[in-house]
């Protein structure tokens, strides 16, 4: 069966019809409605046909389309039911030996769960819902729009649960800070608004010109963590919408930006913080279109490791610079841009397709992977080198404890290299492990603040 | 009392899965496996949005069929019937409209419930239409053979 869910083979359809124990016979009556009998067909996939025995007290028209039609479905009780497969041969019939009936087949049309998994059908379907409420809308003269509750919908939109990819890095600059001595309650507060505002202008602006790129409408295997929100694939907000939605997290992120610049001024600040618009925008936005041309994870690293890590450090110091937040924020980079990279993969192909030159589609998949073990050992060494050069607090090592984590990503990702919904379950590992390792390193920095407050005699960093 | 035979709406009630047949605009028989739901007196089918071609035949050409012949979605009852009717679609709320006929959807496929819980996973999913079969003729095979007749009943005959 193709992929598609269109027309499929005739040879293909009667190789698949064979296989069911027994047939739904279909054809139109003279008052104009079906009729269906089961039947249990001979079939002849070489043939081009099936032949059955007629069925007593009803006549199969020659002068017109007959259905041969599988069904299959497997009980669950307590859950409903699974393994869910049809298949429909039409063609016309004509008398055969014995009296038994001879359908030629010259259409087929089915789907099998099993071949093309539910989600991905229903994605490749969403084109006939949009003509749907088209129709409706165009019936009833006012638009009929799918819907989602606001609170789901806000959710879907902003896809606010990847906001730890911001909170994580932020905390930690702001801890390292405080270790330093700088900490400011208000400022700290307004840095993590400012910096979830950009995140979120970031999501939904994606959205947005991957819309306008064609990238979204390509992807057809879109799960969880990836493949964008699809709100206007789903024509449940407009791309208007959504740019307007975008525009507002940045303007209000730039808002927040001023105050900070005009509460904790600093030309590092300043940088930072252009540096962090232009990378969040440039992300995908024309002309810069970074991960259309590879460099997304470089962009990902650059804005959700040291800008934001130092961009936070920088508001708490007042724009006094160190090597320590800079250097922790090489873990917590390398980690979060390798969530973007594993949610590239089974994005791959709509990419490619959409002229979204990301790494899974330019590298192959051995590349890929071992790409991912390149950044990952990476990271983990530039936390043992950070220790060991005295940047870096012993805590700091905990960070170690999520390697087991990552080498079940790295194991996950062969296997499931082109299934990916088998391949959600590795990338939330893989979120998980940019979190873990974040808030490892965060409660690193708390014992260093309480070992500062308790016991100041004892030193946490080499040398 | 309903309006089908006894023995057609027992398999109804147990079907799982049967199979609506209807036409479309060049004539030719169309099958899709839906889940069928009936309320004693129509049978209803929920069709989501994004598989909404048939929609498209039935606003076209109500004349339907419905065939439960699938001795595993059944229970393993052996009787197979088909019931002939008009259908219309109803849809003056896609969104919500259909939930209705969700405690008899339910007892039929339980993890629906779950499912509609995480409707912000699969939204288009559960924008639906609900088809209103009013059965016009019964054909009912007692012992699955095409090789017998089916007994025919005509629907008003069964009420009356």
């Amino acid at each position: 069966m193709n992929r598609s869910g269109s027309p499929i083979d005739v040879q293909q359809g009667l190789e698949k019809l064979a296989m069911y124990p027994h047939h739904v016979l279909t054809w139109v009556d003279e008052a104009g409605y079906p009729v269906s009998v089961a039947v249990v067909a001979t079939v002849d996939a070489d043939g081009g046909g099936a032949t059955f025995g007629a069925p007593a007290g009803l006549s199969v028209p020659s002068d017109r389309d007959v259905s041969l039609t599988g069904s299959h479905i497997r009980p669950q009780p307590g859950y409903g039911y699974d393994e869910r497969r049809h298949v429909t041969v039409w063609g016309r019939t004509s008398a055969a030996a014995d009296g038994a009936t001879r359908l030629r087949g010259f259409h087929a049309w089915g789907w099998d769960e099993a071949e093309v998994p539910f989600f991905e059908y229903s994605e490749r379907s969403v084109g006939q819902s949009r003509r749907y409420f088209d129709a409706l809308s165009a019936e009833r003269g006012t638009p009929v729009k799918p819907r989602l509750a606001a609170g789901w919908l806000a959710l879907r939109a902003t896809r606010l649960p990847f906001l730890s990819a911001t909170i994580v890095p932020v905390l930690i600059g702001i801890a390292i800070a405080a270790t330093h001595g700088f900490f400011d309650p208000l400022t700290a507060v307004l840095t993590i608004i400012g910096a979830s505002l950009v995140q979120l202008g970031l999501n939904v602006a994606n959205d947005v010109f991957d819309a306008s790129l064609g990238a979204d409408d390509a992807n057809v295997t879109p799960t969880q963590f990836s493949g964008g929100s699809r709100v206007i694939q789903y024509g449940l907000l407009s791309r208007g919408q959504m740019a307007t939605l975008a525009i507002a997290f940045y303007l209000a992120a730039a808002a927040i930006g001023l105050v900070l610049l005009g509460l904790r001024g600093s030309t590092a600040l300043l940088v930072i913080g252009v540096l962090g618009f232009i990378v969040s925008i440039g992300y995908t936005a024309p002309p810069l279109k970074l991960v259309y041309r590879g460099l997304g994870e470089i962009a990902v690293a650059l804005g959700f490791g040291p800008l934001m890590l130092v961009g936070a450090y920088v508001v708490q110091s007042r724009g006094a610079l160190a090597w320590e937040p800079f250097v922790a924020s090489i873990p917590v980079a390398l980690l979060v841009a390798l969530i973007l990279y594993v949610n590239e993969i089974p994005d791959r192909r709509g990419d490619a397709r959409a002229g979204k030159r990301t790494l899974p589609v330019r590298l192959s998949p051995a590349a890929v992977i071992r790409g991912y073990e390149a950044a990952v050992v990476l990271a983990y060494a530039s936390i043992v080198a950070g220790f060991g050069l005295g940047v870096l607090p012993l805590p700091a090592l905990a960070v170690l404890l999520t390697i087991p984590l990552a080498r079940e990503v790295r194991q996950g990702l062969r296997p499931n290299y082109d299934n990916p919904y088998g391949l959600m379950a590795v990338m939330g590992r893989n979120i998980k492990v940019h979190a873990y390792a974040g808030l490892l390193l965060l409660a690193a920095y708390a014992v260093v603040l309480v070992a500062q407050a308790l016991a100041p005699s004892i030193d946490l960093f080499l040398g | 009392m309903g309006t089908l035979p006894e023995p057609v709406e027992r398999l109804l009630d147990a079907a799982l899965v049967g199979e609506l047949s209807v036409v479309n605009a060049t004539g030719r028989p169309i099958t899709y496996p839906l889940i069928p739901l009936y309320d004693g007196e129509r049978i209803y089918l929920t069709s989501s949005v994004l598989f909404s071609r048939k929609l498209e035949h039935l606003k076209r050409d109500g004349r339907v069929a419905l065939s439960l012949t699938d001795p595993v979605a059944v229970g393993g009852r052996t009787d197979r019937a088909t019931i002939q009717g008009d259908a219309r679609v109803i849809e003056e709320d896609p969104h919500g409209g259909w939930e209705r006929l969700l405690p008899i959807w339910e007892r039929k496929e339980p993890a629906i419930v779950a499912f509609l819980k995480a409707r912000v996973a699969l939204p288009l999913f559960f924008e639906r239409s609900l088809i209103e079969i009013t059965p016009r003729r019964a054909l009912y095979w007692p012992d699955g053979q095409a090789t017998t007749a089916p007994v025919v009943t005509e629907v008003g005959e069964a009420a009356a």
